[in-house]
């Protein structure tokens, strides 16, 4: 697997929402060259490492209300982190949102 | 507190927040706020407490938890997707989130600050007894920590 993640590394975009966007040079999108979703954002927030806390945990995991997509499929429907990526697909992160009184 | 945020809204749409509230009592309302905020703009330096940001127009949503509607909201991907769209096409941002608290203080919950997002400001309306209270708003501090209070300015005059 990991030989051939190697092998298959393409560019992918990577879309950055809004509320990120102050902590990644305000851009609204950056190209990465991965060969799955996890490789993608492991490079985004190696970039710009402020928004690392801000997507994962503590322990390094993906928090509960990002939602990422490759291309329209949310990848939780996919193979999460390991889902692979090939040249040209775009990544989205869209925050999920809530919140109540108690 | 001198290093405040501020957020402009009009009079109306402060008060079409509040009757959204009264509305869904006693189940929690929420909604997009979109307007603009000076940081998006380009060649400025991101600094939250010198940009200027004005809620524009409401996105009014339906509260997704059919569970615990009295103390929790949730919006889907697709709801934030649909806020984004109906922002870009009025030519503006999603720049935060309204949701009420319905017999409970305008304050945010520790379950509000650990599914908050950072930047977007968002706004709280306490309603008592089916009756619009106080509202506020916060936005999430860079460390995830805490909120910090945010200014609500209304400007007296129709939004642009």
């Amino acid at each position: 697997m990991a030989t051939q993640q190697r092998r298959n590394r393409m560019p992918v975009k990577v879309m950055i929402p809004t509320p990120l966007r102050p902590y990644a040079g305000k851009r609204d999108s950056a190209e990465f060259k991965a060969a799955t979703v996890g490789e993608a954002l492991t490079h985004l927030t190696t970039q710009f490492t402020d928004l690392r806390k801000h997507l994962f945990t503590e322990d390094g995991k993906l928090r509960s209300f990002v939602n990422v997509y490759v291309n329209d499929e949310d990848i939780r429907y996919l193979a999460s982190e390991n889902t692979p990526t090939k040249d040209g697909d775009t990544i989205s992160i869209i925050p999920s949102i809530a919140g109540g009184c108690r | 507190m001198a290093d405040e945020t501020t957020l402009w809204i009009s009079h109306h749409l402060a008060e079409k927040i509040r009757e959204h509230g009264a509305e869904t009592y006693p189940h929690e309302c929420c909604g997009a706020l979109l307007g603009r905020d000076s940081s998006l703009v380009a060649g400025t330096n991101y600094d939250a407490q010198a940009a200027s940001r004005e809620i524009l127009s409401l996105f009014p949503l339906i509260n997704r938890r059919d569970d615990s509607p009295r103390n929790r909201f949730s919006l889907t991907a697709d709801d934030v997707r649909d806020a984004e769209k109906a922002a870009s096409a009025q030519g503006l941002e999603v720049v935060g989130w309204y949701h009420s608290h319905p017999d409970h203080p305008a304050r945010p919950s520790e379950y509000d600050r650990d599914h908050a997002w950072p930047w977007y400001s968002y706004i709280i309306v306490s309603v008592q007894h089916g009756a619009p209270q106080d509202m506020t708003s916060w936005r999430l501090n860079d460390d995830r920590r805490e909120f910090s209070h945010e200014g609500i300015e209304i400007r007296h005059r129709a939004a642009v």
